[in-house]
């Protein structure tokens, strides 16, 4: 059997004497629903004057009256085009491959649109490399629909015209030009070649001109041991589908680490092939992605971690490290470092630790491995931001030796801790320039707010990595009078090449060797000699373009070019010794804070996307907000509190924080299990306050304590007063005891028993026998032949699912799935089609729990000493499970839908009419899996609702071939059946039949990772089908007899130590 | 009645053509001997059919070219004539042009190059394959006078007095029989009131039935005759509030007057424009496509005047006029022969509306199904003005669904399921509804 876990959602239910989950077993709702407020106040009721009667009437006329007016259609014009563009058919889509690379995010993407507009993201599967569309990339076609956009050049509040602001930037850069003093840009990453071009011809325009690098996530403390190790401004690539053993030391590696994207490699050796899948240990404070999906979690504070990792690397490498560290994780950290050293060249050691010594350690361990994982001689290019010459610069703008600021993509208002002395900064320069898609807190302090496009709408070029090379091509005219800041250098340097052109000629003469420029742009990607080769022939190609980074990158250090050397001679002065001596001397009193990105948010440039706010955290499954993550222990201690109230909603009290003076006051305050105890973490990319709806206004901004760009950093907190509502989605169902929703074993059960023994079918009693709940025997129904044509299957793999979420958004934007804002999530009413639930989980095998619960003796003694037993909850697992409707082949709602708006297809689909539903939700509470959701309200043109399908611009997003649903009626997944529909009628029209692993759903198609796959299991050459027969496979609540079309693969972890 | 009107108007039009043949038959005699005249002056010329001519002409030049109007190229009535009075140049030079303007203008010749710089750059498509002698018909029918604009005017007079003529007498004959029924009218009430002033006269007098109870209080004082009555009223009333409620949102013969008189009569019916010509896109998307203006304008550059058929309400001035209207939207200067780039997009009223909650996609229908669009709009060819000809209810579509075997020859989409499925149920050939077209999800989602 599998493993007999007791799988809990909430905090709440661990604690054996709560009385809201004892009354939620016997009850709806926990406490009295509130009648007396509405019925109880008789003198009310009868003093009215409005009579039953009176309601009744009023009732009929309004129906009539409505009705009535519901009599005479609408008349609908219709519009073509004057002349209409070739490649476009009206109702067929067209596909873009393009780049995103906002200094955050970068992937290679494809775009689709309808008649001429972007409506959707996807993976562009040509790309090696960043391929794969995360949530934030998913839902970024939004932002191109943002309605608070700029929508052209402004000066001090007023629309001005390009002509105007050509006019006097130009002649204000001339002025200063001849003043002497500097003209710095302040940009993100850029990694591109053409741009760096641009600049260096801007410099040689203006002299004295200094291009500084910016990330506000930074990973400077990478950039810095990689530059001191191999010279090049880069971050070391890693292939994980490549290790057999991953230890990660606080390094987030399926988030945003290092520009994130490596999760579709690490599922690669997740899935157990041949018996042999990777091991996974993860170091780390916050409960982070990695750490859930990781086959042993070691919680410790980031102190802690530098000490783990200068133990790492002595045990590993060689030499000695003193420190501290608890008896457990001490010998987590050896099992680890012997695991690692047994794998060889096929371990990798990774770290998040924002700290010099770490990262060199770290390069220095995989070197040591040789890991086959590491790469250095193609190198990631997508972080190149330094913190020094952002303090540098700050310190120049208030000592007056700037003359112009012009900054793209970069809003240090608000993701720097120090924004006040650099607004201060920018008061005193010139000429400050702000190239901004919006009014945001810095554009807003600019003179100039230089209207920018949306990437969506520009053209540009990225090298996410030596050798790896994207195109940025417009797949929308600008919506608004915008421009690039590319366009804006061209302008400045007198260039009267269109940007297009120009990225066309850097190609053709440093990049393509030859090849086609338009087969590049078609692809949206090009690999320069192969993704393997940094060969000698190619080297000296590249070299010329990387050095053009190099050389802009050291500029951006703010170094000139004769320190160059010096910086990196001073760098490369740690030794491996002196990095281990001081790492292991790390140590800290009180708490430690550990600033992350969260999954939704990340950096917060998108926070005025409503799909990113309703995103629900695959962690904590909130929405709509940012928190305090706090332990369990240390929350009794600071006596912070969760509760859940009424609803089933949960409140949290607020904690004033303060950093080094800094403090941030009534930050929510969640419990998060698996933090670990004495540090706490609270997330950035919330507190905005410019350039976004009210709505959207949400969270803390936990740039404020960012100090030093240090993510970590000692806290002090209080409890203040008042609790905090939060928006989620976690608590609305009580599992229920029911252990095998979720089935789990691990490898070495997997490998050496049957399949019956660790996945076995339930079996229910047929004449007092057991029978397995597939057979016919025990089945009500007589079984419909689905051998003919098309049979839908989707099998999600839940060794493969990180839970990164991409499914989710993906499947907001494909099927025109409602934002419906975070006081109705509040009241369970989101309406995500697809949601990936996260199950925590208490660890099976805690030896020294066993011993000592064993050694108990008598009554005295369990008491105290189970008081003493560590609390389950302190570092659970975790697992994640994508629950879509399950397309039941005998599907309990579809029986008691009293106007058959639900129904079953052939095609293994359960159809849904939208249009016949009257609303009763007898479906929703028949459903088993509670996938239904029903539209409380009317979510479009409604100003209640005021997100994207409220606005004219936002509503362009909406994909036209999924109805919008009104207000009454139920929704839920139709697992894409415009998608399959439409595969058909292509393969109709061709008049050949469907290819194997043609069919897609939007969820499907969003998983960069592998773990959803979907097809026709009629077709035996499908992947689907070959993995209904995998012996991993089963249905979720199988013993229930649904017979589910979507099924699971067993979730198998890597338990073996040493 | 609607029967009668239609005969009477085909009548109105047949009279009309025999006169304009009539007329026609004094044109080509007075033509011929200005021909004869035109060909005796040019003395080594060949001589031209102008018949041959008009078709060759139509063929090959007509696309750029008008007889009396500058198109692409030049107009062309009494070319030959012009050329040789204004330039001095032969037939000869006309064939070289003719059969490779290219090689004329690159030689250098003058005038060639004048006429390449005035009409844009543009060469002429290049004609080796005409003889001497197609050149020849085709000089002759260019060379013919134009038709006096009186004479078709006055054939068109003759033709309205005609079918006013016949509006007349048809009112004439109803008005008769309408004086008819009142003056019979009028002698009953007289006939009746005379005989009561002879009754009152004589002193008879006429009896009266007071004891009967009044028609509707004995049908009130019988309940089984009010029950049944209201019972029937009931379901009649039911009956229409029914229809009426069934029809509520079902537009058939939905007809709207459209910002350009577009007449599909003309287009699909007399020029006989395949469907899919003009709307494309219904071959490969969902939708079928309303034509954009630049389709319109491939065939309407050198279409600048209508010569069909025409009746009272619709002449020729109408559709020429509807045809600039085009030309206004699209920003095509017709005199100058080009694009202004001033257009102006246009607003037509849509006429199939289908709800949002249902899909439907015209390439699953005309293309792999190979449906005719007439299934669904009728007979559009014979529409002067567009009209929704089916009612687009759900309970039609079902219909149609449950009626129609799937194409399925030389389709290897439906190869294998065909086989399968045509054995489980048991017949030759399988209808969409045996195929799965029935379901909820396949048109609603």
């Amino acid at each position: 059997m599998s493993s007999n876990k007791k799988y809990w959602k909430s905090v709440e239910e661990l604690n054996e004497s709560s009385s809201v989950v004892e009354t939620l077993k016997h009850n709806e709702f926990v406490e009295e629903i509130p009648t007396d407020e509405f019925l109880g106040d008789k003198d009310a009721l009868e003093g009215s004057k409005t009579s039953r009667r009176d309601f009744l009437k009023y009732v009929g006329f309004s129906t009539a009256a409505a009705s009535l007016a519901a009599c005479e259609g609408p008349v609908i014009k219709s519009i073509p085009y004057v002349v209409q563009p070739e490649e476009i058919i009206p109702g067929v889509a067209n596909y873009y491959a393009t780049t995103i690379a906002n200094g955050y995010d970068f992937a290679s993407v494809l775009v689709k649109t309808r008649e001429g507009r972007p409506i959707k993201i996807e993976n562009n599967n040509l790309a090696t490399t960043h391929g794969g569309a995360n949530a934030r990339v998913n839902a970024s076609v939004l932002g191109l629909y943002d309605s608070l956009r700029v929508q052209g050049p402004k000066k001090g509040g007023a629309y001005i015209s390009w002509g105007t602001f050509d006019e006097e930037t130009s002649q204000k850069l001339n002025e200063i030009k001849d003043s002497g003093k500097q003209v710095v840009l302040l940009t993100q990453t850029f990694a591109s070649p053409s741009t760096s071009k641009l600049i260096s011809e801007f410099k040689n325009t203006y002299g004295n001109v200094r291009h500084v690098v910016y990330d506000a996530v930074s990973e400077s403390a990478a950039l810095d041991a990689f530059q001191a190790k191999y010279g090049t401004r880069a971050l070391a690539d890693y292939d994980f589908s490549k290790a057999s053993v991953i230890v990660s030391v606080g390094a987030d590696f399926l988030g945003d680490w290092q520009g994130g994207g490596f999760d579709s490699d690490y599922a690669k050796g997740r899935v157990p092939t041949n018996g042999k899948m990777s091991r996974h240990i993860q170091f780390e404070s916050n409960m982070s992605l990695s750490g859930a999906n990781a086959d042993k979690r070691v919680p410790l504070t980031p102190s802690q971690q530098k000490v783990a990792l200068a133990k790492l690397y002595s045990l590993v490498v060689g030499g000695s490290a003193n420190g501290e560290l608890p008896e457990a994780v001490e010998k987590a950290v050896q099992n680890a470092a012997s695991q690692l050293k047994n794998a060889g060249s096929k371990g990798v050691l990774v770290t998040g630790i924002q700290d010099v010594n770490a990262q060199t350690l770290a390069l220095a361990i995989n070197e040591a491995l040789n890991s086959e994982a590491f790469n250095t001689t193609s190198p990631l290019l997508i972080r190149q931001g330094s913190d020094k010459a952002v303090n540098q610069l700050i310190s120049d703008m208030n000592s007056g030796k700037v003359g112009a600021l012009i900054m793209s993509g970069v809003n240090p208002m608000y993701t720097l801790a120090n924004a006040d002395a650099f607004a201060e900064g920018l008061a005193k320069t010139d000429l400050s320039i702000a190239f901004s898609l919006k009014e945001d807190e810095t554009s807003s302090l600019a003179q100039y707010i230089a209207a920018a496009p949306h990437y969506l709408e520009s053209w540009g070029d990225v090298q996410f990595k030596t050798g790896h090379f994207a195109l940025m091509q417009p797949t929308i005219r600008p919506l608004f009078d915008t421009r690039q800041f590319q366009e804006a250098l061209l302008k400045w340097t007198e260039n009267t090449a269109t940007l297009n052109d120009y990225i066309k000629d850097v190609w053709t003469n440093t990049v393509l060797a030859g090849t086609s420029f338009s087969q590049a742009l078609h692809d949206g990607v090009f690999v320069s000699g192969g993704a393997q080769a940094v060969t000698e022939e190619t080297e000296g190609q590249d070299r010329t373009l990387v050095g053009g980074i190099i050389h802009d990158a050291a500029v951006g250090l703010g170094l000139k070019e004769e320190d160059q050397d010096a910086a990196a001679a001073t760098v490369a002065g740690i030794s491996a010794s002196e990095a281990v001596r001081a790492l292991a001397a790390a140590t800290s009193s009180g708490l430690e804070l550990s600033l992350y990105p969260k999954t939704g948010m990340g950096d917060g440039q998108q926070a005025n996307n409503p799909w990113l706010q309703e995103f629900p955290d695959p962690i904590s499954r909130v929405s709509w907000d940012n928190y305090l993550t706090v332990s369990r222990a240390d929350a009794e201690a600071l006596g912070l509190k969760n509760e859940h109230v009424a609803t089933g909603a949960l409140n949290g009290s607020y904690a004033d924080i303060t950093v080094n003076g800094t403090t941030l006051n009534n930050v929510p305050v969640l419990i998060q299990p698996g933090q670990a105890k004495g540090s706490v973490g609270l997330s950035f990319g919330y507190g905005r306050e410019a350039g976004l709806k009210d709505e959207m206004k949400t969270g803390v901004n936990a740039f404020k304590l960012y100090q030093g760009f240090n993510n970590v950093q000692n806290v002090s907190i209080s409890a203040a007063s008042g609790m905090h509502e939060f928006a989620c989605v976690q608590l609305h169902n009580t599992l229920m005891g029911r252990g095998d929703i979720l089935k789990e074993t691990s490898l070495e059960i997997f490998n050496t028993k049957d399949k019956d023994y660790w996945n076995a079918i339930p079996v229910v009693s047929l004449d007092h026998k057991e029978t397995p709940v597939t057979s016919p025997d025990v089945d009500l129904w007589d079984e419909f032949d689905r051998s003919i044509g098309h049979h839908f299957n989707l099998s999600i793999d839940l060794n493969a699912c990180t839970g990164c979420g991409a499914c989710v958004i993906a499947c907001h934007a494909e099927n025109n799935v409602p934002v419906v804002g975070k006081e109705e999530v509040r009241r369970s009413r989101d309406m995500h089609w697809l949601r990936i639930d996260r199950y925590y989980s208490s660890e099976v095998s805690f030896e020294g729990d066993n011993d000592k619960k064993n050694n108990i003796s008598g009554l005295g003694s369990s008491l105290s000493e189970f008081g003493e037993m560590e609390h389950p909850s302190d570092n659970p697992q975790v697992a994640f499970q994508p629950v879509m409707c399950q397309h039941c082949n005998h599907a309990p709602c579809e029986t008691v839908c009293p106007v058959a708006a639900t129904s079953h297809g052939r095609q293994g689909q359960n159809h849904m009419a939208y249009n016949r539903c009257v609303g009763t939700r007898y479906c929703a509470n028949n459903c088993p899996y509670k996938v239904r959701r029903f539209n409380w309200f009317l979510y479009a043109e409604n100003d209640e609702f005021d997100y994207h399908m409220n606005d004219d611009l936002g509503r362009m997003v909406l994909n036209p071939d999924v109805v919008v649903r009104s207000r009454g009626v139920m929704e839920k997944c139709s697992m894409c059946i415009q998608m399959t529909q439409k595969t058909i009628l292509d393969a109709k029209r061709d008049g050949r039949e469907v290819k194997a692993d043609e069919f897609q759903t939007a969820c499907s198609a969003a998983c960069s990772s592998g773990a959803m796959v979907f097809g026709d299991i009629n077709n035996k050459d499908s992947k689907v089908a070959h993995l209904t027969e995998d012996n991993r496979m089963y249905h979720l609540l199988e013993h229930v007899g649904t017979k589910p079309n979507v099924m699971y693969q067993t979730k198998v972890r890597n338990t073996t130590e040493a | 009645m609607k029967k009668s009107y239609q005969s009477l108007e085909v009548n109105s039009t047949n009279n009309m053509k025999q006169v304009t043949r009539r007329k026609l038959g004094k044109n080509i005699l007075q033509l011929s001997l200005i021909f004869l005249l035109t060909c005796s002056t040019s003395l080594f010329a060949q001589e031209g059919d102008p018949a041959k001519g008009k078709t060759l002409f139509n063929t090959n030049c007509a696309s750029c070219h008008g007889l009396d109007r500058k198109m692409t190229g030049p107009a062309l009535r009494h070319i030959e004539q012009k050329l040789a009075d204004e330039q001095g140049l032969d037939r000869e030079w006309m064939a070289s042009w003719i059969r490779n303007s290219a090689a004329l203008i690159k030689s250098g010749d003058d005038y060639a190059n004048k006429i390449f710089d005035e009409y844009n750059g543009v060469a002429m498509t290049a004609f080796p394959q005409l003889s001497d002698q197609d050149i020849a018909d085709i000089l002759a029918y260019t060379a013919q006078d134009a038709p006096k604009q009186e004479e078709t005017a006055s054939a068109a007079g003759a033709g309205a007095a005609q079918s006013g003529e016949g509006g007349i007498s048809n009112k004439l004959v109803l008005g008769a029989l309408a004086l008819l029924f009142a003056l019979l009218a009028m002698a009953l009430i007289l006939v009746r009131s005379t005989l009561n002033k002879f009754a009152e006269a004589k002193g008879v007098e006429v009896p009266e039935d007071e004891k009967a109870l009044p028609l509707w209080k004995a049908f009130a004082k019988n309940q089984f005759l009010v029950l049944v009555a209201s019972i029937f009223l009931l379901l009649v009333s039911g009956y229409y509030v029914y229809g009426y409620m069934m029809q509520i949102g079902v537009d058939q013969g939905y007809q709207p007057v459209q910002p350009i008189h577009f007449s599909h009569k003309i287009h699909a019916g007399d020029n006989g424009i395949d469907c899919k010509y003009c709307h494309s896109s219904a071959r490969v998307s969902k939708t079928s496509g309303i034509p954009s203006l630049n389709v319109c304008m491939n065939c309407h550059k050198s279409v600048y005047e209508y010569n069909g058929e025409t009746t009272e309400e619709y002449t020729k001035e109408f559709y020429d006029g509807e045809i600039k209207k085009l030309y206004a939207a699209a920003g095509w200067d017709d005199s100058e022969q080009k694009y202004t780039g001033e257009s102006q997009p246009v607003k037509w009223v849509r006429i199939h509306n289908l709800p949002d909650f249902a899909y439907f996609n015209h390439s699953q229908h005309v293309t792999v199904a190979g449906i005719e669009c007439q299934t669904c709009h009728g007979p559009v060819e014979e529409m002067e003005i567009m009209r929704q000809h089916s009612p687009l209810t759900m309970g039609w579509c079902i219909e149609c669904h449950r009626d129609t075997e799937v194409k399925v020859k030389d389709n290897g989409y439906y190869k294998k399921i065909h086989e399968e499925l045509s054995k489980k149920y048991g017949v030759e050939k399988l209808t969409a509804a045996q195929m799965g077209g029935l379901e909820c999800g396949k048109c609603h989602y």
